[in-house]
């Protein structure tokens, strides 16, 4: 695993420079009287991490569900590299934007190895007949699966772990097992919910250190966390959602400054986030 | 199959001595006479000369011998091997053989004062190897996945299992009364669970992975030779088509529930349909369709209209959750059969003629073979019924051929997560409403190919083959075989055919007995006899040990096939 601490923001992929990958325009979704996403826009460029922030319930989850065409939006509309996206979930996929879940949703009888190629899936084509007959075609595409499967799990820093049960895996494995699982699919866009639940420090920065690599292979990534730490040091542009609404979009810096924000999602008292010299990058 | 715990402190000499001599007072028991009567149960009245039965007494003391000479363990070379759990096997099974023919001879000839006294040595001398066999101590034994002999020596272990199975399977056959039957059946378990308990299944199932062409070729050769055992004649080889037809069926069940997860309760009636088209089409005299091409054409045409069939019942269905789709099918079967019923020109068309089916459909002729007469083989005969037989087994050997190769692929893949949580699988770009529909359609299409052979091979087509009944009896060999695996399901469709063929007294109590078996598997084994490791795990969520012991096993195989 490698160790790299915090990465600076200033890559060829720095915010703003790549293309726009991921628009959402004026987003909303109401369950019957209940609005739980009201008019949020977002808009994500190639080799950006952009982070969604907001205290529970503040329906950061659901605008995630929106974006990946489990809800279908009330109103507004969601583009993926240009085009509307899909209105099934796997078709989204398909379009090239993968999710993790926030509850760990792994098979978890499968191998770690097997959950990965399930990913390819969608980028697999051999049929019944050709499954049925064991063409050259099934060897080839199964083999390239098996290697692209291994690939990733080494990326994740899960190459140990092909043969084991998911099930059997420790917590922080299976959070990454999930990213390798959603990588490949071959997104262009990454949708992360709380990838670091749970985690001690050191696998928290592990988290990290795998998102800044994703990022670097040119791919956006959307974060939904708590840990501010976390996500001040990783994001490019961050987003605080607050009852379905987008309160304060901006730098890291900006956001953990605002005022407004501090008082609806962080409070007041427990300064710890905001006083740690590691965390944070300028003045804040 | 599980020896009951009792916690005596071992003795292993004295249990060893006692195991040794139990097994001598068996095979001195067998040599005996059992019974004054000659005609109960084979022979068991000459002194000097065993009958079949006795023979197996002998087989099961001699055993009992090695068995002895095995506890201390001095050989190498078979430390994986479980003397004292397959001893235990051994002795309870070679009881409760001894106490069901003494039963029999006894209730046949009139009281316990008619058994002779061979028979009372006999259940002493097993008596006699049960005290000894629970004297023994618990051993230790090294991983039976990590044996590894020589290949030779691994496929003529292969090959005499197989060998040992038809033997087996031929003798149970035999029998024509029910004490025989059931004698036998003790017989064939006692043994069964002998290896089991000794450790030799799980070596088997690793071995057998490593030698897959083997074990495949072997058991389509020993399906075929089964009728070389019946010496040409059709008592047992009318069953054996019934049994191959209703399996083949199973097969076709066990891509849609074991594989894909769908419950599907009317099945029988994409049997029903493919039979349907072979009788209608064929060049019976009641065939009500014009136009006779040639059986494969039938076939296939059969198996489509099943499939047609499938898709028209899934695709509304396939979309929503689980038990919907149970109740639909549920419906469908039942209208399959109401249907069938009235489509006799008064009601309706006149396709099938209702109730009376159609009958005295012709025997097959594929490429000038005429499956209603005899062939010689050498000096072998094979008759009508083989010939339906071999055919069946044929088509079996390819469904599950299908079977295997999509478990063993991206479709395969995209089965089990769906079972594992269809949301994540969508999430993840699996295409579950195609894979579901495929499943079902795929299961439908089979189902309708191996009815267009039975159409030939049952003298007619009536609607009352094709009851809620039969699907729910489909059902019962798949869930109780093991959902998901080919040997528990075929293990499943021959136990529930051949038992009620074979030991007629159960025919009344049939469904009370298949309800009670399936309600005490769902309690103490819901992944069937023989289960698929995936299926076991996903029925023990919170079974850790198991997990664990199955990952083990998984990196070991992976291990042996690189």
């Amino acid at each position: 695993m490698s160790t790299a601490t915090r990465r600076p923001r200033d890559t060829e992929f720095a915010s703003g420079k790549g293309e726009v990958l991921l628009q959402a325009s004026d987003v909303l979704m109401q369950f019957g009287g209940l609005t739980a996403v009201k008019d949020v826009n977002m808009t994500v460029h190639e080799g950006e991490i952009v982070g969604l922030i907001g205290p529970n319930g503040a329906g950061k989850t659901t605008f995630f569900n929106c974006l990946t065409g489990l809800y279908k939006p009330t109103s507004g509309e969601v583009r993926l590299a240009g085009e509307q996206i899909p209105p099934k979930p796997r078709k989204v996929v398909k379009a090239g934007m993968a999710r993790t879940f926030q509850n760990i949703r792994l098979f978890g009888n499968m191998t770690a190895l097997e959950n990965v190629m399930v990913g390819t899936y969608c980028r697999t084509t051999s049929g019944v007949l050709t499954t049925v007959l064991r063409g050259p075609k099934f060897h080839r595409e199964e083999k390239e699966t098996r290697a692209k499967a291994q690939e990733l799990l080494d990326f994740v820093g899960l190459g140990h772990t092909t043969e084991l049960l998911a099930r059997n895996l420790p917590y922080g494995d299976q959070r990454r097992l999930e990213v390798a699982r959603a990588l490949a699919t071959d997104p262009k866009v990454v949708l992360l919910d709380e990838p670091t639940a749970g985690m001690n420090p050191q696998e928290t920065q592990q988290a990290s250190d795998l998102i800044f690599r994703i990022r670097d292979t040119g791919r956006a990534v959307v974060v939904i966390e708590h840990d501010m730490r976390f996500i001040f040091n990783l994001c490019d542009r961050v987003l605080c959602l607050v009852r379905g609404e987008v309160l304060v979009e901006g730098s890291p810096e900006q956001v953990q400054s605002d005022p407004r924000v501090i008082e609806a999602y962080i409070g007041t008292g427990d300064d710890d986030d905001f006083d740690d010299d590691d965390v944070q990058e300028g003045p804040a | 199959m599980n020896i009951p715990k009792i916690t005596i402190s071992p003795r292993p000499n004295v249990g060893k001595a006692l195991l040794a001599g139990g097994a001598v007072l068996l095979i001195v028991a067998a040599l005996l006479a059992w019974s004054y009567d000659s005609t109960i149960l084979g022979d068991l009245s000459i002194s000097g000369n065993p009958a079949p039965l006795q023979e197996f007494a002998i087989v099961m003391g001699v055993v009992g011998l090695i068995e002895a000479a095995l506890v201390h363990r001095r050989l190498t070379s078979l430390s994986w091997w479980d003397t004292t759990s397959s001893a235990r096997a051994l002795a309870v099974g070679t009881l409760v053989y001894i106490v069901l023919i003494d039963y029999n001879i006894a209730y046949q000839s009139g009281g316990v004062i008619n058994l002779d006294p061979g028979a009372w040595l006999a259940l002493v001398g097993a008596l006699v190897m049960v005290a000894g066999s629970f004297l023994l101590a618990p051993v230790k034994v090294t991983n039976q996945l990590k044996v590894h002999g020589a290949n030779w020596l691994e496929i003529v272990v292969i090959t005499a299992t197989l060998a040992a199975l038809l033997f087996m399977v031929a003798f149970i056959l035999r029998g024509d009364d029910g004490g025989s039957v059931l004698a036998a059946l003790a017989a064939g378990g006692t043994f069964g669970v002998l290896l089991f308990r000794g450790g030799f299944f799980t070596w088997l199932s690793v071995a057998a992975a490593r030698h897959r062409p083997v074990i495949m070729l072997g058991a389509l050769v020993v399906a075929l030779l089964f009728p070389l055992t019946q010496n040409g004649t059709d008592a047992n080889m009318s069953i054996a088509v019934d049994i191959a037809i209703f399996l083949c069926a199973a097969l076709g069940l066990n891509i849609v529930v074991g594989l894909a997860g769908l419950l599907d309760l009317g099945y029988i009636a994409f049997l029903g349909t493919g039979a349907y088209v072979g009788a209608m089409m064929s060049s019976a005299a009641s065939a009500t369709i014009g136009w006779h091409p040639p059986f494969l054409v039938v076939a296939l045409l059969g198996a489509l209209t099943s499939a047609v069939l499938g898709l028209i019942i899934g695709s509304p269905t396939l979309r929503l959750s689980g038990d919907y789709l149970a109740i639909v099918t549920l419906a469908f079967g039942e209208i399959f059969h109401t249907a069938v019923n009235n489509m006799d020109g008064t009601n309706g068309p006149d396709l099938t003629h209702g109730p009376n089916g159609i009958a005295g459909i012709p025997d097959l002729n594929l490429f000038g073979f005429n499956f209603g007469s005899t062939h010689n083989l050498g000096s072998f005969t094979i008759s009508n019924y083989s010939n339906y037989y071999i055919l069946l087994v044929l088509v079996a050997a390819l469904i599950i051929t299908i079977f295997s190769r999509l478990n063993n692929s991206r479709i395969g893949r995209g089965w089990i997560a769906i079972r594992e949580d269809e949301r994540a699988a969508e999430a993840m770009g699996v295409n579950i409403f195609g894979l579901k529909i495929l499943a079902f359609a795929g299961g439908a299409f089979l189902a309708g190919l191996a009815g267009t052979i039975q159409a030939h091979a049952t003298p007619s087509v009536v609607p009352d083959n094709y009851t809620f009944q039969e699907s729910s009896f489909l059902l019962a060999a798949v869930v109780l075989g093991g959902m998901g695996t080919v040997v528990g399901v075929a293990l499943g469709a021959t136990v529930l055919k051949l038992l009620p063929e074979k030991l007629r007294f159960i025919e009344d109590y049939r469904l009370l007995i298949f309800g009670l078996a399936l309600v005490l598997m769902m309690r103490f084994r819901p992944e069937g006899l023989i289960a698929s490791r995936r299926r076991q795990l996903e029925f023990h969520d919170e079974d850790e040990n198991l997990a664990d012991i199955v990952q083990e096993e998984h990196v070991d195989e992976q291990k042996a096939n690189a």
